[in-house]
């Protein structure tokens, strides 16, 4: 009896918020569309959530980042996921990154970022849409 | 090589990518995971296997994050599998428990996965057991499972786990009671946690006077420790409690266990195969939905029907 592949997602808090309302939500709205979703907590290292993703095995990563530390936190966090040879996960993030940020941001390969008053549904249909095919 | 033996020999070398596929191919159950056991088998039954119970709120998560750095300390590498329950209703799952141990996620010598029950009863998840032979045989000298946040009938942790500790915790109402005939008896060890709250004194004397009705020609008396997870007082103790139940097993106990676990694991694999070999056979015929139309119509009952079937399976063997 051959069972059944799941999407494993992991929600990380990389830097210095103190405020993971948002997060959750997002992680809330992932595991009642049938998701498995592990969830970090608050003020993670680049280092501590690469190697989450590596040892949880997951297939997306969403990241949520509120304090403007983006810019350095998010391409540190992409080399390091490359370095693991992990390059085939998905990442998208959300919180407060401005709209002059997006290009550079993608440029380090995060596929998608979703800002402020999203729907939860917009993001579930998204991840869904593009999580990667995996073996 | 294909991709089992090539995760296999990863397992093996202790690499860290392939102990976290091999565990996801037993998870999800695929053709792969069962010569991914089959090869990896023989280099198991080195770990001391820990299984930690308790009811939500008790402080698992929190007393593992502990515990792991104390073993840590002793130069013990450690492998931790933390299961919280899937949805009834959505099938997903949100796994918290790495929350409180994320500072350990950096350390080389740890390795933390988080797993969902995905449906399977008694508060550990159906892969939980193989994911235990992965990080034994990627060299991990202790694994620490966590179970769902427990109660009466969350006892399955016995059939992975030689060391078994519950935690119990002051102010959780009267757990106490409820735990009473459930999980009190597979304990080898009992953590009062948070026992620097009021009523810590007392939540030993209730454990303390259920296990008095208990054997008392027993060899191994569960020992009743108080710890604080958050400062980590008490934890050396508790180590030194599980070490001493690991060398009791040893001496006393350890081969008529094993022998049990061995046989317990012999007996569910042909439940598994021979069920899914007679289902995969009815459905085949088209007798399937037929049988189950019958015994929706009361025509023949479900355990007549079964006999029915599994003799008709074993005719020809006869």
């Amino acid at each position: 009896m051959q069972g059944e592949r799941k999407i494993r997602v992991l929600i990380a808090k990389p830097g210095l918020d103190s405020h993971d309302r948002g997060a959750k939500v997002v992680a809330r709205a992932l595991r009642d569309a049938g998701m498995e979703v592990i969830y970090t907590g608050l003020r993670q290292t680049p280092e501590q959530i690469a190697e989450t993703a590596l040892q949880e095995d997951v297939d997306v990563i969403g990241l949520s980042i509120l304090s403007g530390a983006h810019k350095a936190l998010f391409p540190r966090i992409m080399q390091l996921l490359e370095e693991k040879g992990l390059s085939d996960i998905m990442v998208f993030a959300g919180g407060i990154i401005p709209e002059e940020d997006i290009t550079e941001m993608k440029k380090t390969g995060i596929k998608e970022i979703f800002g402020p008053g999203t729907p939860t549904d917009t993001i579930i249909q998204y991840v869904l849409n593009n999580v990667p095919k995996r073996t | 090589m294909t991709n089992a033996e090539e995760i296999a020999h990863g397992v093996l070398a202790g690499d860290r990518r392939s102990i976290a596929k091999a565990i996801t191919i037993i998870e999800n159950n695929t053709v792969e995971a069962k010569k991914l056991i089959a090869s990896i088998y023989p280099q198991t039954g080195k770990a001391h296997i820990i299984g930690l119970t308790g009811p939500s709120g008790s402080g698992k998560s929190t007393l593992i994050e502990k515990i792991v750095r104390e073993y840590r300390r002793k130069g013990k590498t450690v492998g931790v599998i933390a299961v919280d329950p899937t949805s009834p209703f959505t099938g997903g799952a949100f796994l918290g428990d790495r929350i409180r141990m994320q500072e350990l996620s950096t350390d080389e010598g740890v390795f933390i996965r988080s797993m969902a029950t995905r449906h399977y009863p008694g508060g550990i998840a159906k892969a939980t057991k193989d994911a235990v032979k992965i990080l034994d045989a990627a060299g991990k000298d202790v694994i620490i499972v966590e179970t769902v946040g427990a109660g009466q009938s969350e006892v399955e942790i016995i059939k992975v786990s030689q060391t078994t500790v519950v935690i119990h915790a002051p102010g959780l109402g009267d757990e106490i009671q409820a735990i009473k005939a459930g999980i009190m008896e597979i304990a080898d060890i009992f953590a009062v946690n948070k026992a620097d709250r009021e009523n810590a004194d007392k939540a030993v004397m209730d454990i303390q006077a259920i296990l008095q009705l208990n054997n008392k020609e027993a060899a191994w008396k569960p020992p009743i420790l108080k710890t604080m997870a958050l400062s980590g007082e008490g934890v050396p103790k508790l180590i030194e409690k599980i070490e001493e139940h690991k060398r009791f097993l040893e001496k006393e106990l350890g081969q008529k266990r094993i022998l049990g676990k061995a046989e317990t694991e012999l007996i569910e694999a042909i439940k598994e195969k021979v069920t899914s070999s007679i289902i995969d056979e009815l459905k085949r015929g088209g007798k399937y939905n037929e049988l189950l139309k019958k015994i929706i119509d009361r025509e023949i009952d479900p355990n007549t029907a079964a006999d029915k079937v599994v003799r008709e399976k074993f005719k020809k063997a006869e």
